[in-house]
């Protein structure tokens, strides 16, 4: 079938299968491979995106019914959210595999608390798992962003605002391919 | 990795030359079975540049430091880079690093003479390597500056990428290439002294991927998308050693975006247009198995085994190697068991390491042609299995090196099982066209390579100041590195390190220590910090024990042991922890303590546990580390609070099992690991050390499930026997 997905703004479309986890498509049709394959059954939270800007587990969510939702994924929120530059600040990523999808839930936490408390980081991260054991560099990165604390520190890096035009330039170019 | 890996891994001295421009640089081919010319030809082109094989300086300015290592997470790109930078005086914001290709004449780990990531050896075994080339480079600007200025060389001062003159002249490293490029490097640069080092040791040293692995643009195998790439997936035997009998792919061919199906040595390999296609077309196959060589026993019966071993009663062909012995043995059976005599056994379930990315490889096969792209963790073994399926040399296998979404030791194995799969089926394919290979979390979970099933049983006599008199220790596991590549003679070092080694046997007259090595066919494989993810808990807890029996106070029993076995380093990262701790627990936690040696590293650890309805709840923890130079303190920082996390989620939760020879965890709903909810607050203190930099990124693994049992202990006099903490099923 053809679907028509919104996604990080801009309206696609693809040809699959309705029962097609919306991950795959990310990944395999509209090519944002931000969106990370961890478990396949809404276990470790790697596949977390936004729909209508709540989290959701893409791996188990069919592309059936996502007509005229909104959908965000990491490669939607910019490079320069203020949880991206905490993450930088603070040096979260060891691997990095799991870290779109910890954004990604962190991210639908401080949009709607600005001040969250460790028992609410608890309840809003413990689906994500971070098998480097980066917990404690995300817990202090999430309160930095939550709070507004966040002093871009990108030593040796391209600053975070090139790296936002190079997404956006790249997610622009990644739509048109998927025919839009 | 252990003893003789880091053996191995022993510090080559590399000539200034080989360093510098690149020319053959093979330690030895210490990998048993490969011959010389093997190990020689296994390395693809590289363009060497007039700055060697580990930088380039671009006309603007831009340092590249060329990584021999795979980044899976450890932080060595921004300390090797970080290494360069230093002797070669470079703007740290202008280096960036790149991945080397496969080539182990250019890019072996020390004397090992193989391109391999492991034994918490990318800094160490770099460490004289690096300073040479960023040295000798740094010279070569010099001179050129100095033959374009007619001014001495030593007058000529280099800071952040920018030559001086005390007569004001100033150039850049861009604006002096072309004449540095031409410098005959020199015969050995001078090295700084690290008390003048301006960048290692110091918090600039940051990680150089972060922004990339925070806005989903960090590569990944799982990300490589290519022209006409095919997906496959693969259906594996339910049970170790079961092959294919015969098969049905006529409903798989079905399936819309299937391309083909075929057979291959582990299994039926579906190839398709998707990822979504391929698990489809691989959930219609049709497979009868052969289980005729399979291995059926469960984890319950092999355990039974095994304590039937520790406790001499095992098969009379399986013999016990002794691995420490001194003094009359005869004495410590002679000891009447009672208050002076502990006796103990501790049983370790199989692990899975679960790296957040499951295994997968991305190859394309064109006739004796093979490229691969992925988180190749040991290249040298990776060409030369590759090589044998294509039938061709290993320098015909080229690799591009991607980041790798954890490893954890998984992704260094004799086979290369994943990868040679991966060949398999794009040699089937052919023509060049690449082919991804994506295994499921329940497929990773199912393949095996797991931390082995491990029994220890220990008797010690105390003397009458309490300290240990005779120590009788007994290992069963199955051997990682028998009949492997890395294998040698005698007990296998990976089963026994830790406890070999160990300086609480050093302080003790009598010591009789023998491992028994029985045969499963279940695969087995280094999982981070290898023997030391039982040999610590071992030592340690049973430590404790002592101390208890002895009735001393841990620290101080451990303080009196040091001291009589001169393990200086030992003392020093367990009073800085003691010190950092503080003299009381948080309220209503109890403290256990623990110190245990690894990859050259020591480290100390006082966690503070409390029970929440019989479940181990970590909070504060106090870690000390001895690592020689610190490159990067924070990524040593990073690398204890995240070692600590990877050991403590296996003492909590850790465990695979199997019935009737087939795993029985296949997600992390089964396979339980620790999450945001249960990970301990880690504080690191690194102690001061002007030795070179040894092991970091598994050190901080294996100290903390002995803490949390002795802080147990502690509370409530019972002692732990059997890992997990949780879940205690045979």
């Amino acid at each position: 079938m053809t679907a028509t997905l919104d996604v990080n703004g801009k309206t696609m479309s693809v040809q699959a299968d309705p029962a097609t986890p919306l991950l795959w498509v990310l990944r395999d049709e509209l090519g944002l491979t931000g969106t990370k394959f961890g478990c396949g059954v809404a276990q470790c939270g790697a596949c977390t995106v936004h729909i209508d800007g709540q989290p959701v587990r893409s791996c188990v969510t069919p592309i059936e019914g996502l007509s005229g939702v909104k959908i965000t994924t990491i490669e939607g929120l910019g490079g320069a959210h203020p949880l991206q530059q905490a993450w930088v600040k603070h040096d979260v990523p060891q691997c990095g595999y799991c870290q779109s999808g910890q954004i990604m839930s962190a991210a639908a936490l401080i949009a709607q608390n600005k001040a969250p408390s460790d028992d609410d980081i608890d309840e809003a991260m413990s689906g994500n798992i971070c098998r480097c054991g980066t917990y404690q560099r995300i817990r202090a990165a999430i309160k930095d962003a939550a709070s507004g604390k966040v002093a871009v520190a990108t030593a040796g890096s391209t600053t975070l605002e090139e790296t936002a035009e190079e997404i956006a330039a790249s997610a622009g170019a990644t739509s048109r391919g998927a025919g839009r | 990795m252990n003893a003789r890996f880091n053996k191995l891994l022993g510090r080559a001295e590399v000539s200034r030359r080989d360093v510098v421009v690149g020319s053959a640089l093979v330690g030895g081919a210490l990998l048993v079975g490969c011959s010389p010319a093997d190990i020689m030809s296994a390395g693809s082109k590289v363009e060497v540049g007039a700055f060697g094989a580990f930088i380039k300086i671009a006309p603007d300015g831009l340092v590249t430091v060329i990584s021999k290592h795979i980044e899976f997470g450890q932080g060595n790109h921004a300390g090797l880079a970080a290494i360069v930078a230093e002797e070669l005086d470079a703007d740290w914001t202008r280096v960036v690093v790149e991945q080397a290709p496969a080539n182990a004449k250019l890019y072996a780990n020390g004397g090992m003479g193989a391109q391999l990531t492991g034994g918490s050896s990318a800094i160490s075994n770099s460490w004289t390597q690096l300073r040479t080339a960023g040295a000798a480079t740094r010279a070569m600007f010099i001179q050129a500056a100095a033959t374009k200025w007619s001014v001495p060389a030593g007058e000529i001062t280099v800071k952040d990428s920018v030559l001086t003159h005390a007569s004001g002249k100033t150039a850049g490293f861009g604006e002096l290439l072309a004449e540095a490029a031409k410098i005959t490097p020199p015969a050995s640069p001078p090295l700084k002294d690290p008390k003048t080092f301006t960048l290692i040791g110091t918090d600039r040293v940051r990680r150089k991927d972060s922004q990339a692995k925070s806005d989903g643009t960090a590569r990944f195998t799982q990300d490589v998308r290519l022209p006409d790439m095919l997906t496959a997936m693969v259906a594996h035997a339910p049970r170790f050693g079961g092959t294919v009998r015969s098969f049905d792919a006529s409903e798989a061919k079905k399936v819309p975006g299937v391309v083909e199906v075929y057979e291959i040595p582990t299994g039926v390999a579906v190839v398709a247009q998707s990822t979504h296609a391929a698990r489809m077309g691989r959930e219609a196959l049709k497979i009868e198995w052969n289980e005729d060589k399979a291995e059926k026993r469960g984890s319950a019966a092999i355990a039974a085994s095994f304590r039937d071993i520790a406790a001499g009663k095992g098969p009379a062909d399986l013999k016990w190697e002794a691995f420490e012995s001194k003094g009359d043995a005869a004495a410590i059976n002679a000891a009447k068991a009672g208050p002076k005599v502990l006796e103990a056994t501790y049983e370790f379930p199989y692990l899975a390491h679960a790296s957040m990315e499951p295994m997968n490889c991305v190859a394309a096969v064109d006739g004796n042609k093979v490229k691969l792209t992925f988180g190749s963790q040991g290249q040298t073994l990776d060409q030369l299995n590759v090589a044998k399926i294509v039938g061709t040399l290993p320098g015909s296998v080229e690799i591009e090196t991607l980041f790798a979404g954890g490893s954890f030791g998984r992704r260094a194995t004799f086979t290369s099982d994943y990868a040679a799969e991966c060949v398999h089926i794009a040699k089937k394919v052919g023509k060049g066209r690449p082919v991804k290979l994506v295994w499921t979390r329940e497929d990773d979970m199912h393949a095996g390579y797991f931390r082995p099933l491990v029994i220890h049983g220990v008797r010690v006599s105390l003397d009458k100041d309490g300290y240990p008199a005779a120590w009788r220790h007994r290992i069963v596991s199955q051997s990682i590195m028998k009949d492997s590549p890395m294998g040698g003679k005698g007990p296998d070092p990976s089963s026994t390190e830790g406890t070999a080694g160990s300086p609480y046997l050093k302080a003790t007259p009598i010591v009789d220590a023998q491992l028994a090595s029985p045969e499963v066919g279940v695969p087995v494989l280094w999982w981070r910090s290898v023997g030391a993810t039982h040999t610590a808990f071992v030592m340690e807890h049973t430590i404790d024990q002592l101390a208890r029996k002895a009735g001393k106070d841990p620290v101080d029993y451990r303080r009196a042991l040091y001291a009589k076995a001169g393990a200086d380093r030992h003392l020093a990262v367990l009073n800085l922890a003691v010190e950092k701790a503080g003299p009381t627990a948080t309220a209503g936690w109890s403290r256990g303590v623990a110190v245990h040696e690894s990859f050259g590293s020591v480290v100390a650890q006082v966690a503070e546990v409390k029970l929440v309805e019989g479940v181990p709840k970590v909070g504060r923890v106090v870690t000390a580390i001895d690592c020689g130079v610190a490159i990067s303190p924070d990524q040593v920082a990073a690398q204890m609070e995240g070692g600590t996390c990877y050991g403590l989620s296996a003492a909590l939760f850790g465990e695979i099992t199997l019935t009737d020879g087939a795993v029985d965890q296949g997600n992390f709903d089964t396979y339980r690991v620790l999450r945001m909810n249960e990970a301990p607050t880690v504080e690191t203190h690194i102690l001061p050390s002007g030795n070179p930099p040894s092991g970091v990124g598994e050190p901080g693994t294996p100290v903390i499930a002995a803490a949390v049992a002795n802080a147990i202990l502690a509370a409530t006099a019972k002692a732990t026997s059997r890992l997990p903490f949780s879940g205690q099923t045979a």
